[in-house]
């Protein structure tokens, strides 16, 4: 059987070697050029939001600043299917704030004309989701030059690096004519955006169908008052409010999290008190007393004089 | 029940006397988990990860009942429901579906060590094999149970890896295509799998605590291995299970589940991708498709064929992926060595933590992107494996000279805490002190 069993583990090592040899001499043979996709893509910027940590939580004012760039901005194309208006409470909104805000939605919500039956819309209320700005997936593509805006309910959690990808991407767009990479390279001619795309280094491609959203000082004028409306500022608002979308119940989990580590690093500590108590009397005098107990020390001196061993 | 020594049950309470005249109920778990069974009294922390792995399957069974409460097992629905409903709606359901999510990757991190402490320890040897069988096929069905629930949220990630592990059938010539499509019901994951995939997938944990009592009963046969490997040889050897193991167990079990606590709690989502949270699109293939972590070393070997030599490419990788776990069934009959414990086998323990490596390495490859020296590192370290296991074990097992053994589990302890798990007359080599034979 072990004469078996070894036969086939050498056909299938031999096989991977061969796979090997052959994939190396298919790669030294023809060297593919680095893409570059892969050499302009870049990292997400740093991005350092209240809620980080695991005590953090959320900077209200900012996720209102946030809702609004995203109302005033996003929403335009971008659905929030998963959120619904009563939720809003957990930015600060009080009832009749988020009920006038659900009113007066610029989307009205699918519905059916109590009277004659036909299908027709009315005025969202807080239990509704948020209405979606396109009615299906076809009308997004007509819109949008044949790409659907992706909803943006779980943006920060769908995309490796969540909230510094959102924050980055949004004052990420560069000229593809002017751009010079960190080492001074500039972006290749066939690497340069396609008609309708715009170059962005932190997209995966480096080709994003969306255009600048953010573009100018002052686009959104917060209702606050300040800070001040930059493009970097309202990137920072809205990633932040996407954190939020993403993650509505973040401060119980951050909350949860300390009495849950707490209970159980006290728990921890106490079981191991009693684990010590209980195996002090195990006869196990050796493990217990612990080897540098001067009576245990004579002991396993002897022992080993007995077996020869020297130490 | 192994030992003539075990202590037997003595009802205390006239109650328990009542049941246990007519149901001998307390009597069996006293016997199996409690001051019934003698266990050896030398076993280190390496022991305790089978209890472990028995919690995360209760902590994911009693989840998981829950979120299948508000949980649609519609190609609509579902990730609305896991994404909309029970993060956000469900009273602490956000903590359920996190607790489900990690608890996973938890069950996994247990039971790999709890694997690789067997194949250290000789666990698998006579007369143990059923034990090590049986925990062998509570492993395959969790791998099974853990990608049916994988593709339960329905997202990219869920939907792809359906796609891709489904596609393993099809490599297969002839039958391969039509078994495919009669195990998804359809031509690719739609619907029909996602409905039987979360009938199976509350299905099998059931079918896995079953296994478990079978593993604990053919372990309790025989009793409890130890880090010496030497039997039991009298009642100085044990000690009862309660209270000292339970004990051990219970303070270490808290530890890790403060381990899992910050997990969950506090990077809920770094085990997971975040391919996960866009809803499944059968028009848009993700970058790469990768599965969970615990499978990434098995993809590795999946990947690691890229040459159709006689066979097809696909078909040497899925024989070779269903191969690297079944071979280990013949691992107590490929490992003749009459002794157990590696800590006795000088060039058994070097090839050990060679393998130990060698999965990491595995690991890496099968969750990276490939590349050309990714792909060469994977097939080197996927032709280990199979090395490994079916050459370089049997040969040492034949070859090796053992180092002798403690004459007893007794005997072993007492010879001073840090000697204990070093052959006779042997202490391990420490700082500043050269222990030499005599």
């Amino acid at each position: 059987m072990r004469f078996i069993m070894g036969f086939i583990g050498s056909v299938f090592a031999g096989i991977l070697l061969i796979s090997m040899i052959g994939n190396l001499a298919t790669y030294f043979g023809n060297k593919p050029a680095p893409l570059a996709a892969e050499e302009f893509h870049k990292e997400p910027r740093e991005l350092h939001l209240s809620s980080d940590g695991p005590l953090g939580r959320f900077d209200k004012a900012q996720l209102q600043r946030g809702f609004q760039v995203y109302s005033e901005v996003c929403s335009a194309c971008h659905s929030l299917h998963l959120v619904s208006f009563r939720e809003l409470k957990g930015l600060g909104y009080n009832d009749a704030e988020i009920k006038k805000i659900a009113s007066d939605w610029k989307t009205q919500v699918p519905s059916i004309n109590p009277d004659t039956g036909e299908a027709s819309t009315r005025k969202a209320l807080p239990s509704d989701l948020f209405p979606a700005p396109f009615a299906n997936e076809v009308a997004a593509r007509a819109a949008n030059n044949n790409a659907v805006p992706p909803d943006l309910s779980l943006m920060t959690k769908a995309r490796e690096g969540g909230a510094a990808y959102v924050y980055s991407l949004l004052t990420g767009y560069r000229n593809p004519d002017t751009y010079r990479d960190e080492h001074g390279k500039r972006l290749p001619a066939d690497a340069k955006p396609p008609q309708g795309l715009h170059f962005n280094p932190y997209f995966a491609n480096l080709n994003i169908a969306m255009p600048p959203p953010l573009t100018t000082e002052g686009q959104v004028t917060y209702a606050s008052g300040n800070p001040r409306p930059t493009v970097d500022q309202m990137a920072k608002d809205v990633a932040a409010f996407l954190v939020w979308t993403a993650e509505p119940n973040l401060e119980n989990r951050h909350a949860a999290g300390i009495a849950v580590t707490i209970f159980l690093l006290v728990a921890t500590i106490l079981g191991y008190l009693a684990y010590q108590q209980i195996w002090h009397d195990a006869k196990r005098v050796v493990r217990v007393t612990g080897p540098l107990d001067p009576k245990n020390q004579a002991k396993s001196k002897s022992a080993k004089a007995k077996q020869g061993v020297a130490g | 029940m192994s030992f003539s020594w075990a202590r037997p049950y003595e009802p205390k309470h006239p109650v328990m006397r009542w049941l246990d005249e007519r149901l001998p109920l307390p009597r069996l778990v006293y016997g199996a988990i409690g001051g019934g069974y003698p266990v050896p009294r030398n076993l280190n922390y390496w022991w305790n990860f089978g209890v472990l792995a028995g919690i995360f399957l209760t902590i994911q069974i009693v989840t998981g009942i829950v979120l299948a409460m508000h949980y649609f097992a519609t190609g609509d629905g579902a990730f609305n429901s896991v994404n909309g409903l029970i993060m956000r709606d469900v009273n602490a359901g956000w903590l359920l579906r996190y607790a489900h999510m990690n608890g996973a990757s938890f069950f996994f991190i247990v039971t790999y060590i709890h694997i690789f402490r067997g194949l250290y320890y000789g666990s698998y040897k006579a007369p143990r094999e059923l034990v090590w069988m049986l925990g062998l096929v509570i492993y395959l069905l969790m791998m099974a149970t853990a990608f049916m629930g994988y593709v339960l949220p329905w997202g990219q990630m869920s939907y792809w890896g359906a796609q891709v592990i489904t596609g393993f059938f099809s490599a297969f010539p002839l039958i391969g295509e039509p078994l495919r499509v009669w195990l998804l019901g359809g031509y690719a994951p739609d619907q029909a799998a996602l409905t039987r995939f979360f009938s199976l997938h509350y299905l099998l944990p059931f079918v896995i605590a079953g296994v478990v009592i079978l593993h604990i009963w053919a372990l309790h046969i025989p009793g409890s291995g130890n880090p010496t490997g030497v039997d039991v040889k009298s009642e100085k050897d044990t000690l009862p299970f309660h209270p000292f193991y339970t004990a051990k167990d219970g303070w270490f079990a808290a530890f890790v589940l403060l381990l899992y606590a910050v997990v969950t709690f506090y990077a809920p989502n770094y085990l997971g991708h975040p391919d996960n949270y866009i809803p499944a699109n059968p028009l848009a293939t993700p970058a790469h498709i990768v599965p969970e972590w615990y499978f990434w070393p098995f993809y590795a070997i999946l990947r690691s064929f890229t040459i159709d030599f006689i066979l097809p490419a696909k078909l040497w990788g899925v024989l070779a992926m269903f191969g690297s776990i079944l071979l280990l069934f013949f691992l107590p009959w490929l490992d003749k060595s009459p002794v157990r414990s590696g800590s006795y086998r000088p060039v058994f323990k070097r090839f050990f933590w060679l393998l130990v490596a060698d999965i990491v390495i595995l690991g890496y490859v099968g969750g990276a992107p490939l590349n050309w020296w990714r792909t060469a590192l994977g097939q080197i370290a996927s032709a280990y494996y199979f090395v490994h296991f079916l050459v370089i074990l049997p040969l040492v097992s034949a070859f090796e000279t053992p180092d002798p053994l403690p004459s007893s589990i007794s005997s072993s302890v007492l010879h001073g805490e840090e000697a204990e798990a070093a052959p006779a007359g042997q202490t391990k080599p420490r700082r500043g002190s050269v222990a030499t034979a005599g």
